[in-house]
């Protein structure tokens, strides 16, 4: 790593923007680390509206499999270096929903998440632990979650594909049911 | 030679102007988040976020979206270079108020042509709530340049801090006292502080004409930013605060508007758009005709 990398680096960690995706009940811990009991701005690390301007991606909770298309959309659009925290237990294998047929269990399988936080929930402590823990690494130049995606896109996109074919409508469509009388 | 030599000085100007402006944002959210009763980022945390937006991959929307991001940018840029600051006054005989007031609507316009080629509809709404408030307060606030214009029986900036050089009691916040409470109000809505910062509400489109903004282009969008900061609190230095005997005394007197402002931002929610207009439309509008009959009469 080259001096100017490793500068780029430095203030890539002192800075890092969060869209955070609250679809789980993991969202209720958020307010708190933003607000003036956790505080999480003096270490950089604001809220944004949208993908374009974010550099995390917060994943708070379970992702059914419909919110999960949306998730890949949103990462898609952040533009690189973009780094993916998964939040709580649903994000490592499924937490409570780890039976569901409509919940997807391990989210490390359709985009490449850089830290876990493990607990249900995790504690406003608990993350920002880990926003301390993705700055050393995006400083050392280890978090590199997105080109792994854009090596192994292939991969992403088979299992991305298996599950989203789940969604598709169970019923035949009424031309092909007219088609068949 | 001397052509060169205003060159230099233009582009010492911007250069100060945003280094300014972007101290001024970062000191403001250091002191936002004090009244949070927060910590608060460092007060160079704003260096630090243009120096990672600038270093990110950037997605553009099309040439336009390029363009009316450079011409609002640059539009303010040449607008800076004509505001008397303290001693560095470029144009001394040229430094007029309408011109500049004229560039700066060129940098919304700008601003407007580009993000609405992005095609995403928050950025839409954002920047037709960002004109229509522009419509608001540039009534109020050209009722006010027009009782500073008969007070000084002059039009260029430089003169109107002349005429008020000699001590505080010469200022024009003494001798036009509704008429700085006017530009007051109507500074407010053109810095987009709370309660007129329905443009980029975060919650509602999105950040507005940001949304489709990313890397290098949100880092012009936060120069851009500090530019206007820099040059429409200059103006309301210029105008009222007689100006500056130099540059840092003048950066005090721009640092302590805006103080002011970011105290009202701190406690006041949002106006609804159409409030805001009609808000502007009558108290600083109000203020601002009570203060040109004073001067008139």
């Amino acid at each position: 790593m080259s001096e100017w990398d490793e500068l780029v680096n430095y203030f890539r960690g002192r800075s890092m923007w969060m869209l955070h995706y609250c679809t789980g009940c993991g969202a209720i811990e958020l307010p708190p680390t933003m607000t003036s009991r956790w505080d999480m701005e003096r270490f950089g690390i604001i809220p944004m509206a949208t993908p374009r301007q974010a550099d995390i991606l917060l994943i708070t909770g379970y992702l059914s499999i419909k919110t999960l298309k949306r998730v890949v959309y949103t990462y898609e659009q952040m533009s690189a270096p973009k780094w993916v925290l998964g939040f709580g237990s649903c994000t490592i294998n499924g937490g409570i929903y780890w039976d569901s047929y409509g919940v997807i269990q391990n989210l490390d399988k359709y985009i490449p998440v850089d830290l876990y936080i493990a607990g249900c929930m995790p504690r406003p402590e608990a993350i920002l632990d880990a926003f301390g823990k993705l700055k050393k690494m995006v400083q050392k130049g280890e978090a590199k979650g997105y080109e792994k995606y854009i090596k192994n896109y292939d991969w992403y996109k088979a299992n991305q594909d298996r599950v989203f074919r789940r969604t598709e409508p169970v019923l035949r469509k009424a031309e092909e049911v007219t088609k068949s009388a | 030679m001397i052509v060169l030599l205003k060159l230099i000085q233009g582009i010492g100007a911007g250069a100060l102007s945003i280094s300014i402006g972007l101290l001024f944002v970062g000191i403001g959210r250091k002191i936002t988040a004090r009244i949070h009763r927060r910590y608060g980022p460092p007060f160079v945390q704003n260096f630090i976020d243009l120096f990672k937006l600038l270093s990110k991959k950037s997605i553009s929307h099309g040439f336009t979206f390029d363009l009316g991001l450079i011409a609002g940018f640059s539009a303010l840029l040449a607008a800076v270079v004509f505001l008397p600051m303290g001693q560095i006054n470029i144009f001394p005989h040229n430094s007029s108020l309408i011109m500049i007031l004229y560039l700066m609507t060129m940098a919304y316009l700008g601003m407007a042509m580009g993000v609405s080629s992005s095609g995403n509809p928050n950025a839409t709404v954002g920047i037709a709530r960002a004109l229509t408030l522009t419509m608001g307060y540039e009534v109020p606030f050209a009722a006010v340049i027009f009782s500073v214009y008969l007070f000084a029986h002059t039009g260029s900036l430089t003169n109107i801090v002349a005429a008020q050089s000699g001590g505080f009691m010469n200022w024009n916040l003494v001798k036009l006292p509704f008429g700085f409470v006017a530009a007051e109000i109507a500074l407010q809505g053109m810095l987009g502080e709370a309660p007129f910062d329905m443009a980029i509400a975060p919650a509602e489109i999105a950040s507005g004409p940001m949304v489709e903004m990313g890397g290098k282009y949100l880092g012009f969008g936060m120069l851009q930013h500090s530019i206007g900061l820099f040059l429409e609190t200059g103006i309301m230095v210029d105008l009222f605060l007689g100006g500056g005997s130099n540059v840092w005394i003048f950066v005090i007197k721009q640092f302590e508007l805006y103080f002011l402002a970011l105290l009202v931002n701190a406690i006041f929610p949002r106006f609804k758009i159409e409030d805001g207009v009609s808000f502007m439309w009558k108290v600083p509008l109000l203020l601002g005709i009570v203060q040109a009959l004073i001067v008139v009469l």
